[in-house]
């Protein structure tokens, strides 16, 4: 293996030799194999994780400690509300790398060669996503962690915790169909990055993440009570703290669906059409 | 023989700009075939096409005797590509990439790990072979990428300018490489902006100008289109350009070549016993010349007297 330096090209002779083309991947291996690779970026990468855990730890202690007295009356009151909330917040804000990796992969050239490769052409962007949910359940892994070290107690249970990140997962995996469009449309990753302060800003403030739907003028309650980040996080609180309306669930499975609906369709458009 | 690559009539259009409009190429197995011409003359659209990314709006293209829109997946498992920009991934490791490739052509790991190891050793870059690709020089890179098209050996192999960036130690073994890979039988398409590379790895060659194909042959046959002999002048002071152009226009008639450089004229030349004359006018017309030499033309010339305008300058694009 020390024979070869950096320099010199070695003998291609024998490695040019046409054996038998392989059989074509299946689909579940070519995306099991692009997962593999999503999972090598994280660790050869790690600091693309430091955005993603320190945020929303940042976000968590700083609502928690600064509002947590004055909305909630102690913090640690506000920690039961504020935590499903964040959990949502987080997952949701970080929906947008899937849309700045597939971007940054197609300027580079990568999605050039893979797609000339005689794979199922959707594997790469599935195997993404599996690497982005890898993502996000560490990142709910690590706020949960936060949450119960200052005091977190949700009544819902291990069982209930459970129920509401698989939820969260849910949601956040349609809307990153929605990031995957936006990212093959963009010319460059910070353009996609720009589009999430757009997009995500209004969606996750004007939700009831920080504070009570009733503690809003009317009007807005009519706005806000729709966003459907507002419909995850009640859902999510409702899971964790067993005191659970089903139709909030219904609600999220329902738009989840709908988002999927919508924008498989077109991000497929967009991945065959030829760029 | 059968032909490897077969187009007729490819029209391809973006918004405004029609990159293609109506080429027709045709490429024998077994051969290095340079599509040559300057940036925005359809090369990589072309080849785009051939490597099934694009679909042609009008036309038709085969490779390998199937056809790129229909038979689209049956095209890829005999072509590899190596575009133009390093299409590996840069966070992983050189093994990595090419265990990804291999995996995704339907290598089992093991035998993706054993060939990944093969081809790194045979590339000279078992030693960066647990370095991300990011830590490469420009040529590793463009190695590891060529490696990774190897993965499984493809009957036909498209090389977008892969030499474009490199320093020259790098291009000599890019070149040293291709003239390996085809040696094993494997088509290889390149295209160049370089007329050098064009002419001393390619066999036969088609230069491209607005999407079409302008001249077709082997690089002999288009130079000697050009005309057999030429007369190359490199004066000494660029003031006297004028004078020397219009003395050498006494002597030989309309024969100088269109060039950029003021210093440099070139012109064509019916018989070599011309030169002589050439260079004792410009004596008597009191030209200082710095170099005088005769010989065939280069390619530079025959694409300046094919398209009227000067190619791209290699040596401001390899700074890129």
């Amino acid at each position: 293996m020390t024979s070869g330096t950096t320099d010199a090209v070695g003998d291609v002779r024998g490695v040019l030799a046409t054996g038998p083309t392989p059989a074509r991947p299946s689909a579940l291996s070519s995306v099991i194999t692009l997962a593999w690779r999503a999972m090598l970026k994280i660790k050869h990468v790690p600091f693309q994780l430091f955005d993603v855990v320190v945020t929303p730890i940042m976000f968590t202690l700083l609502f928690t400690y600064i509002f947590g007295g004055a909305l909630a009356g102690t913090p640690r009151e506000y920690i039961q509300y504020l935590l499903p909330g964040v959990l949502v917040q987080t997952i949701v804000f970080i929906t947008v790398y899937t849309g700045v990796g597939l971007n940054t992969d197609i300027q580079k050239g990568l999605y050039d060669r893979f797609r000339s490769l005689p794979m199922w052409q959707p594997s790469p962007l599935l195997g993404a996503l599996l690497g982005d949910v890898f993502r996000y359940s560490l990142a709910g892994g690590i706020i949960i962690l936060i949450g119960f070290m200052i005091g977190f107690r949700p009544g819902g249970g291990f069982l209930g915790v459970l129920y509401a990140l698989l939820l969260i997962l849910v949601f956040s995996f349609a809307l990153s169909w929605l990031w995957i469009i936006v990212g093959m449309l963009m010319k460059t990753p910070e353009t996609v990055m720009t589009m999430s302060f757009v997009f995500l800003m209004p969606l996750t403030f004007a939700s009831d993440i920080f504070v009570r739907l009733e503690t809003m003028p009317g009007w807005l309650q009519a706005v806000v009570g729709r966003n459907p980040v507002t419909l995850l996080a009640r859902a999510a609180r409702g899971l964790m703290h067993g005191n659970l309306a089903i139709w909030d669930v219904w609600w999220v499975l329902i738009w989840s669906a709908v988002i999927t609906a919508v924008a498989v369709p077109v991000a497929m458009r967009l991945y065959y059409r030829e760029r | 023989m059968t032909n490897a690559i077969e187009t007729c009539g490819l029209v391809k259009t973006f918004g405004e700009t029609r990159a293609l409009g109506g080429l027709e190429l045709t490429v024998r197995e077994g051969s290095v075939y340079g599509l040559l011409g300057p940036n925005g003359a359809g090369k990589t659209t072309t080849i785009r096409i051939l490597a099934t990314l694009l679909a042609p709006d009008e036309g038709t293209a085969t490779v390998a005797g199937l056809d790129v829109v229909r038979q689209a997946d049956a095209v890829r498992r005999k072509v590899g590509l190596t575009g133009q920009y390093a299409s590996v991934d840069e966070d992983l490791t050189g093994t990595e990439n090419l265990i990804l490739v291999g995996r995704l052509l339907g290598l089992s790991w093991a035998s993706a790990r054993r060939r990944a190891a093969e081809l790194l050793d045979a590339f000279g870059l078992s030693e960066a072979a647990g370095r991300q690709v990011r830590t490469y020089s420009g040529g590793m890179r463009r190695r590891i990428d060529i490696a990774a098209s190897l993965v499984t050996v493809p009957e036909i192999l498209f090389l977008d300018e892969p030499t474009t960036g490199l320093d020259p130690r790098g291009r000599n073994q890019v070149w040293d490489l291709v003239r390996r890979i085809a040696a094993e039988g494997t088509t290889v398409l390149l295209t160049t902006q370089y007329l050098d590379e064009a002419d001393r790895l390619a066999e036969r060659l088609a230069v491209i100008d607005h999407g079409r194909v302008i001249a077709e042959g082997t690089s002999r046959e288009l130079k000697a289109s050009v005309g057999a002999n030429a007369v190359h002048i490199r004066l000494a002071d660029a003031n006297q350009s004028d004078a020397a152009r219009t003395t050498i226009a006494r002597v030989l008639g309309d024969s100088v070549l269109p060039g950029s450089d003021a210093l440099v004229i070139a012109a064509r030349l019916s018989s070599t016993a011309q030169a002589a004359e050439v260079l004792a006018a410009l004596t008597q017309a009191k030209v200082e010349v710095a170099e005088f030499s005769v010989g065939t033309p280069s390619l530079d010339e025959v694409f300046l007297a094919l398209t009227g305008k000067p190619s791209e300058s290699p040596s401001a694009e390899a700074e890129r």
